[in-house]
């Protein structure tokens, strides 16, 4: 099993390595990344936001609902841990703590 | 798990001389963010890690009273709905949704208003990210509060 | 762009991970992790995203590295497998 597991690794490796030599170079602006929106935006962020950071502009301001949706999903995550986590009156034995005592910190 | 705090002068000292200086550099960060590298996450992430060092060095019996666990989820929440009203706004005069040009600061203009809309929702970004973490943090650790 | 940064990077990079996977003390996993967290941001940086760098620096190597010490403070330390 052990062998069957470094075999399929082993292939998983190659077949990246393979597909790695299809993808464009580094910084290459004949990359279809390049060519669609992304002149655009550095070309007129200055014009239209005054903001010489594209990297702002665009999180903040074109891609607005992207950065939105990200603020949410945070905002989930730490409702969820209060949820899950939040230590209530009188439920003192359900906690993690009392039946996982540490004893080397 | 940490009432108490660190029994050790050279830690106390070093973290109450680090604190100021990191909670400076994490609003740089938030208000900087339209020129260098940095924006609202950046510098949220920053505030969050100076009030989790204050929990840790001087303990949650002395450290909860200085910044208390519930105002974190009022801060969570507030940093959302500056964005959500930053985006709500707009619709009320006519643009589209997240439309910064169209906000009602009658003193700014076009670009300048677009960038003013950045920073607002920069700052919503930073709130949300700083109380989420905190909030977190006080529940994960688990004192009651 | 200068490929001896890139591969040293790479190498220490792969290094951190397998020594975060294979070691027994969860404490030092998550000491390696945050190193993989910060040889991530350098690499990002060596690349010109600074600003990804910054999120990976602060989120990785710093708050993510203090949650799993306190989870790690409320479970075990020893890993079983």
């Amino acid at each position: 099993m052990r062998w069957l597991n470094a075999l399929i690794m082993l292939l998983f490796v190659a077949l990246m390595l393979y597909a790695t030599v299809g993808l464009p170079d580094h910084a290459d602006p004949q990359a279809p990344a390049n060519v669609h929106v992304s002149p655009t935006y550095i070309e007129d962020t200055i014009e239209d936001t005054h903001t010489p950071n594209v990297v702002t502009s665009v999180l903040a301001d074109y891609r607005g609902y992207d950065t939105l949706g990200e603020t949410i999903v945070i905002f989930t995550a730490g409702l969820a841990c209060v949820l899950i986590l939040m230590k209530r009156k009188g439920n003192d034995k359900a906690t993690l703590s009392k039946h996982h005592r540490s004893d080397y910190m | 798990m940490i009432k108490q705090h660190y029994q050790s002068i050279i830690v106390q000292t070093i973290c109450s001389l680090l604190i100021p200086f990191i909670q400076l550099f994490a609003l740089y960060v938030i208000f900087h963010g339209h020129y260098g590298p940095g924006g609202g996450f950046q510098g949220g992430v920053l505030l969050a890690v100076s009030i989790i060092l204050q929990r840790l060095y001087l303990g949650t019996k002395i450290a909860h009273p200085k910044f208390p666990p519930k105002l974190t989820m009022a801060f969570a929440a507030v940093g959302l709905l500056i964005y959500g009203l930053a985006g709500i706004i707009p619709m009320a005069y006519g643009a589209s949704f997240l439309d910064y040009g169209s906000l009602p600061l009658f003193w700014v203009h076009d670009a300048e208003l677009r960038a003013l809309g950045i920073l607002i929702v920069e700052i919503g970004i930073g709130l949300g990210v700083f109380g989420t973490l905190v909030l977190i943090f006080d529940n994960l650790v688990g004192e009651r509060w | 762009m200068i490929w001896q940064i890139d591969f040293w990077l790479l190498v220490i990079l792969i290094i951190t991970a397998l020594v975060a996977l294979s070691v027994h003390d969860l404490l030092a996993a998550v000491a390696a992790l945050a190193a993989y967290s910060f040889f991530v941001a350098l690499l990002f940086s060596q690349m010109g995203a600074i600003d990804v760098a910054f999120v990976e620096a602060t989120l990785g190597a710093g708050i993510s590295g203090v949650l799993f010490i306190v989870a790690l403070f409320l479970t075990r330390r020893r890993s079983e497998d």
